[in-house]
């Protein structure tokens, strides 16, 4: 028995291990581009989403946008030096308020995409990066095509969205003047409270 | 003659300008701490000044063109508005073409003479995009960047009414790119149809930031500081491409 386990064990874990590297990780164009094309089908066939339903827009960003971003290193960002003065307790609270705050802002602008398309420009990546650039442009009738631009990173869990650039302006690091002001007057609680206060200034608004 | 003389005259005006104002900033940035005293990334020594005029354009935005634009998309069908966007643009092909080759960018410059070719033509005055569906893509040059590529610093961040976000440099730009836009020459000694199209260009701009206002409004803290932050960063983008 215990020889046979013995046999068994190194071909057994070098077929586990070859199983597990080719679970497919979703290349970072692919992952946009699935991203992008589930939000554009609610976006055109959904009703209630076109009428500006907010439970249902947010349920959907809930399930298949905000899966694809890495929030807490978006905040990191969006803080630049002040992320450090963070306790890891206040990192994950600042993350959680940050992404509410996005989730807020353009799931409302989602029901204006209807008549818009999306076209995925080229995209290359070497073998080994760990840092990408998904190149796409939206297109809407009548009006100068945007350039929207997203950076992702490769994490444990896959790829992972960590900023979205959008006619060259990031909306992540477009926070940081923001985001110093309210810590240079009230330190990352001054922050966090803001943020609170202006999540729920937005939700009051919807209602 | 008699036009160029003019077109020549308002552009030195505007260069003149842009210089006055270059030199006044590097005086206030001298008298200064040297990163505007506000602590941040953004370069903004006038903020206060800016502040106001950031206030006054909005009220003005608020009273008149917004209102316009707002009204203009109700009653005009899309169709139509699509047109006067095109038309416009159509023109400015002739500005970001020069841009274009002014910085050193032959084969964009050609596309936009191409562009403007094409739709004058076949896109009846401008009307339609035609260079468009034939992936003709419209340029974004304009005469700030030029200055920019030609190592003009951009100075202090200025806010103006109408203008927006500027500098001092892009100030000047925007001074000469409107002196040279064909189509205020065109119209010079009509002064009713002139001031129709200028009312006309800027009800169909600002209509066209309607959707950005919620988005704005909802994403920022202090709109005065997201709008400075985007306008830089974007700015940028626009130089460095």
């Amino acid at each position: 028995m215990i020889l046979s386990m013995k046999r068994w064990f190194w071909p057994l874990l070098t077929l586990f291990c070859s199983v597990a590297q080719a679970a497919p990780v979703q290349p970072p164009d692919e992952l946009v581009r699935a991203v992008t094309e589930n939000v554009l089908t609610a976006v055109r066939t959904d009703k209630d989403i076109q009428n500006g339903n907010s439970q249902k827009t947010l349920a959907l960003v809930n399930t298949k946008v905000l899966p694809a971003f890495n929030f807490e290193r978006m905040t990191g960002l969006a803080l630049g030096r002040d992320w450090n003065k963070a306790t890891p307790a206040q990192k994950k609270q600042l993350a959680e308020l940050f992404r509410d705050l996005l989730v807020r802002t353009y799931s409302n602008a989602l029901s204006q995409y209807r008549d818009q398309t999306v076209r995925y420009k080229p995209f290359a990546m070497k073998a080994g990066d760990t840092d990408a650039l998904v190149r796409t442009e939206i297109i809407k009738p009548g009006s100068r095509a945007i350039q929207l631009d997203y950076s992702l990173g490769l994490e444990s869990k896959g790829w992972k969205i960590y900023d979205v650039v959008v006619a060259g302006v990031s909306l992540v690091t477009n926070y940081r003047d923001t985001f110093r002001e309210e810590v240079s007057k009230g330190g990352i609680d001054g922050l966090i409270k803001s943020l609170s206060d202006k999540i729920k200034k937005l939700d009051e608004k919807r209602k | 003659m008699k036009r160029m003389l003019q077109v020549c005259a308002r552009v030195l005006a505007a260069l003149t300008l842009g210089a006055t104002l270059a030199l006044v900033s590097a005086q206030a940035q001298e008298n200064g701490d040297g990163n505007g005293g506000n602590g941040n990334g953004a370069y903004d020594p006038l903020e206060g000044f800016n502040r106001a005029m950031f206030a006054v354009n909005e009220g003005i935005d608020q009273v008149a063109l917004k209102p316009a634009a707002q009204a203009y998309e109700a009653v005009v069908p899309l169709p139509a508005r699509v047109g006067v966007a095109n038309f416009y643009d159509n023109i400015w092909d002739v500005n970001r073409s020069g841009n274009a080759f002014l910085q050193g960018k032959p084969r964009e410059g050609l596309t936009g003479l191409a562009r403007l070719l094409i739709n004058s033509t076949i896109g009846i005055f401008g009307l339609f995009d035609v260079a468009s569906e034939l992936e003709l893509e419209e340029g974004d040059e304009d005469f700030g960047q030029t200055l920019a590529v030609w190592g003009v610093p951009d100075g202090p961040y200025l806010f103006l009414p109408f203008v927006g976000p500027s500098n001092p440099r892009d100030l000047a730009g925007w001074g000469v790119d409107q002196a040279t836009y064909p189509l205020w020459a065109h119209v010079e000694d009509r002064p009713a149809l002139r001031n129709s199209l200028v009312v006309l260009g800027a009800v169909r701009g600002r209509a066209a930031l309607l959707p950005a206002d919620t988005v704005i409004s909802d994403a920022s803290f202090d709109k005065y500081t997201y709008i400075r932050s985007a306008a830089l960063q974007r700015r940028a983008a626009q130089i460095r491409d």
